[in-house]
């Protein structure tokens, strides 16, 4: 077993697990943060998508214990003060979600996507969303949200 | 889809990352940025019994110029990569390449090193270093020593790196300024492994082709590189009727096997396809 020390949303965890623990296992069974989603388990899907030191990564082929000392942000990290983060306010304006499985997935990927590209365009939004898989197939109205989103975040709300 | 056990260990030197390696006589696995290891571990297709973690080894990540080319430190992230000034100027066919490997989430961890030593034929990175002729430093017990991009890929997912050595730089020419290059490929998704790459480059000199270079990603075995299709650039220039008969040549050069994402005709059809849209972009690129 080995000592896993990490802050998840702010918030300083501490928990002792075997080096095989995936990373998500950790962060919904040790820490007990559900909104993760564990999808494929093979690094395909993206719904266990977080932010790791403030870039987004998958956390099912992540161990861990290589997370010992590392800053992470979950879904849980997105509404701030009650209030829901823009990406999330366009997801639920423009339909961004059907049964919601893929939703964290999509908001986390989202949120590194427009760090780096804050005026995506169409095809740039969806080549940035191929990351994570949504079999509701409701790609048009993410594709929406993520541009409305992207709009808010630029006007600096 | 949980791994099998294993020990860990998270060196933070190349030094102690070898002396873990040699304790372990082979049953132990290099854990780079882990996008394709992992996945491996949790399917249990690998099986190591200890897993030597790179990432805590800060003097693998470093892109530095050096003489006529660049060096890159193995672990390297692949974002890193896209949006570094020196590889984008030195050598924008990486860059390019870049953005087709795997999605952004996955580019956050992926290295170069970790990309190379895995050698899927399908990866980019194993066809950028065939194409521009680069080489690999690999360290073991016994030294270092380095080793030229065609040397390097034996078969699928294998190079002639042994089980204690540890890959540690990529090195790769600089391409001179006014060089034409670009990566074309095929995927049903964008960031899937491509049914089939092409990277190409093209020295100009006026209508004449001083050097070009052609290697492919999806097929064969490994990344191959298509020199006869090459010499008939550098022999009839890049005019429409070179650049049909070099496309033409490329089919015939590869090998490709049939797999569920395509069959082996497809395979070659792409591949003229491909080489040719390529090169008319390479050359758009291109002065001189």
């Amino acid at each position: 077993m080995m000592t896993v020390r990490l802050k998840v949303n702010g918030v300083a965890h501490e928990g002792r697990c075997e080096p095989r623990k995936l990373l998500v296992d950790f962060i919904r069974e040790d820490l007990g943060l559900t909104g993760t989603h564990v999808g494929c388990e093979h690094g395909i899907c993206g719904a266990c998508t977080i932010m790791v030191n403030g870039e987004s990564a998958r956390s099912c082929i992540m161990l861990a214990v290589q997370a010992d000392g590392a800053e992470l942000m979950t879904v849980e990290g997105l509404m701030q003060d009650g209030k829901l983060h823009p990406l999330q306010e366009a997801f639920r304006e423009h339909h961004g979600l059907q049964c919601g499985f893929c939703t964290p997935g999509m908001l986390m990927t989202a949120l590194d996507f427009l760090r780096t590209n804050p005026s995506p365009s169409d095809g740039e939004i969806r080549e940035g969303i191929s990351a994570v898989l949504c079999r509701c197939t409701g790609y048009q109205g993410i594709v929406n949200a993520v541009r409305a989103a992207a709009a808010t975040l630029r006007g600096g709300r | 889809m949980k791994p099998p056990k294993f020990e860990y260990h998270a060196p933070r030197t190349v030094d102690e990352a070898l002396a873990l390696l040699g304790r372990y006589g082979g049953d132990a696995k290099v854990l780079a940025g882990g996008q394709s290891l992992m996945p491996l571990l949790n399917f249990r297709l690998a099986r190591p019994a200890a897993l030597v973690d790179l990432n805590r080894i800060p003097s693998l990540a470093f892109i530095e110029e050096s003489g006529g080319g660049v060096r890159l430190g193995a672990m390297t992230r692949q974002r890193t990569i896209e949006f570094s000034p020196v590889i984008a100027q030195r050598v924008p066919l990486l860059k390019e390449a870049t953005r087709w490997v795997g999605h952004l989430p996955i580019r956050t961890r992926g290295t170069v090193g970790g990309s190379i030593a895995h050698a899927d034929p399908s990866a980019e990175y194993p066809a950028v270093l065939t194409a521009l002729e680069g080489e690999v430093v690999a360290r073991g017990a016994k030294g270092e020593r380095v080793i030229k991009a065609a040397d390097l890929f034996q078969t699928y997912l294998t190079t002639n790196l042994t089980p204690d050595e540890i890959l540690t730089e990529v090195r790769l020419p600089a391409m001179a300024a006014g060089t034409g290059y670009a990566l074309e490929e095929f995927a049903r998704r964008h960031g899937d492994f491509a049914i089939i790459g092409i990277a190409a480059v093209v020295v100009r000199d006026g209508q004449r082709c001083k050097t070009a270079r052609l290697a492919t990603a999806g097929a064969g075995p490994v990344p191959v590189r298509l020199r006869a299709a090459e010499e008939i650039l550098e022999r009839d220039g890049l005019g429409e009727a070179a650049i049909d008969a070099a496309a033409r040549k490329a089919t015939e050069l590869v090998d490709p096997d049939s797999d569920i994402h395509g069959s082996a005709d497809y395979r070659r059809h792409l591949t003229g396809v491909l080489t040719k849209r390529a090169l008319v972009r390479a050359m758009g690129v291109a002065r001189g």
